[in-house]
């Protein structure tokens, strides 16, 4: 008898399961207006929302006093798999008549950038972090190479 | 008042008034055939929008909505552009059964629709072995897919072919027993006394805890028989591209995608026919004032919305559960689902014997 009770028993569990998925899907079908997630991107573009984690490009943050905190260490340049990240270095001369390094120029090649961020993780001073632009197209593969520092920006004060 | 019951009859009468009766015969012949095209287009285009729309929902996406409003006339773009495309023959297959192949499969859904009752005293032909004609035509349909299959000259063509025979001929065993079981309570094979025989309830109803197993045993082998997911392994896109109609393109495969939906309406027009009475409104015993409401609503809407609901109900589980392995749809047949409804028709037949229906 005992095998007929397995029987049973696998019958019923079976009906059992299948309800269960069955009343999730259905749950979806009658709230499909309030559980969809579809974004209708063309259309939505003014209110698009981002996950705050979505990345986009790489960018430069500056002050309302065009300062930035990137003190050229090369950190992401070195972090970077593909050659994205060049950084020129210049020297500044302190007050004190010291030579001190710093940036020049960040040169960004977005065409090779695979958006893995593990620039904005090598970054010891938080100066670069993810966009949430992500409609990169041009007709010009030129302008895909950006320079992240913005002109006359300078280091900000206390940032080693 | 307005229903098909009249138009039938006064275009029946009119035709008999005015030509021969042979000619007035052909006559009708030709507008019964116009009437079923015309259904199978409809069918098609609102299936087809109707299963889009509701995967869609059930997987939390839109669905189809650019075409028209809300996506209503998605399939019709569809449809013209399957019209227009070129219909090919590939160079090595068995040329004559290759093209024969859809139509056979056409052929036989439109033969099914016969002695199928759309609504009160509305039916193209009151065959008194309706049921046994309708299960016994419907088992044609694999001779097509197995000729689409072979004449392909494709081993995936092939092997959904063969899996489709496979499954076709092992389901229709349980689907035959579960279609026996309201035989046995009705004691007749014609549509319209098993309608006429649930005036008082729904077999559904009536019937008790045997007759619901029955249905549900009905509903998960006529999904095997329609070659649907989670039954699909015919077609099963992942492994076999697309199974049988793999080397289909154009007209030809819109014939074969068209079969499906209309053998899934046919089967559910089946099992609305049998356990839900077809175009009978719902009725209690000798609840009169609820039974006369309940007449108010035409018998054809009765019909198409007992149908619609089925085919929702067989959407809802192929949009549910994932495909199965070919061992595990024998095993769900021949261990499961056959042993069940040998037992449930014992059942019912005792039920019916001492008459403990209602």
């Amino acid at each position: 008898m005992a095998f007929l009770r397995d029987y049973i028993k696998d019958v019923f569990g079976a009906v059992r399961s299948s309800l269960k998925g069955m009343r999730l899907t259905g749950y979806y079908a009658l709230h499909h207006k309030k559980e969809k997630i579809t974004q209708q991107y063309p259309d939505n573009r003014d209110e698009l929302v981002l996950p705050e984690r979505f990345r986009g490009e790489v960018v430069m943050l500056h002050d309302e006093n065009n300062e930035h905190a990137c003190t050229g260490c090369t950190a992401c340049e070195l972090a970077c798999p593909n050659g994205t990240i060049k950084i020129i270095t210049k020297f500044d001369i302190t007050p004190e008549g010291k030579k001190k390094k710093a940036l020049d120029t960040f040169v960004y090649h977005l065409e090779l950038c695979t958006m893995c961020n593990l620039c904005i993780v090598a970054c010891p001073t938080d100066a670069i972090k993810m966009a949430q632009t992500f409609e990169h197209s041009v007709f010009d593969r030129n302008k895909l190479t950006k320079v992240l520092n913005k002109p006359g920006s300078k280091i900000r004060e206390g940032i080693e | 008042m307005w229903s098909f019951e009249n138009i039938s009859q006064s275009v029946d009468t009119w035709l008999y008034d005015t030509f021969s009766p042979t000619t007035a015969m052909l006559i009708e012949f030709l507008i019964i055939a116009i009437c079923v095209i015309g259904l199978f287009a409809i069918l098609g285009l609102v299936l087809i929008l109707m299963e889009r729309k509701v995967s869609a929902w059930m997987q939390v996406r839109l669905g189809p909505n650019r075409v028209g409003p809300g996506g209503m006339f998605q399939t019709v773009a569809d449809t013209l552009k399957l019209i227009v495309k070129e219909g090919m023959t590939p160079n090595n297959v068995d040329r004559f059964l290759f093209n024969l192949a859809p139509f056979i499969v056409m052929i036989v859904a439109m033969v099914i629709l016969a002695p199928i009752m759309f609504a009160k005293n509305f039916q193209i032909w009151d065959i008194n072995i309706g049921i046994l004609f309708i299960t016994a035509v419907s088992s044609v349909s694999v001779i097509g897919i197995l000729m689409a299959g072979w004449a392909s000259n494709n081993k995936y063509s092939l092997l959904g072919a063969m899996r489709s025979g496979a499954q076709i001929v092992s389901y229709e065993l349980s689907a035959g027993l579960s279609v026996l079981s309201i035989v046995v309570l009705t004691g007749s094979l014609k549509i319209s006394d098993i309608i006429n025989s649930q005036q008082n309830g729904w077999w559904i109803f009536k019937g008790h805890i045997p007759v619901i197993i029955a249905f549900v045993i009905f509903i998960i082998a006529v999904t095997a028989e329609t070659n649907r997911a989670p039954f699909d392994l015919a077609e099963a896109e992942s492994e076999l591209t697309a199974g049988f109609h793999t080397e289909y393109s154009g007209m030809k495969f819109a014939l074969f995608f068209l079969a499906e939906y209309v053998n899934v309406f046919i089967v559910c027009a089946i099992g609305a026919t049998l356990f839900l009475g077809g175009w009978m409104p719902l009725h209690f015993g000798t609840a009169n004032k609820f039974n006369e409401v309940m007449d108010y609503i035409p018998s054809s809407l009765w019909f198409f919305g007992k149908t619609f609901f089925l085919i929702f109900i067989i959407m809802w589980f192929r949009w549910t559960f994932p495909r199965l392995r070919i061992d595990q749809l024998l095993n769900l047949e021949w261990k499961y689902l056959l042993p069940i409804s040998m037992f449930n028709l014992l059942l019912v037949t005792v039920i019916a014997i001492l008459k403990w229906h209602f």
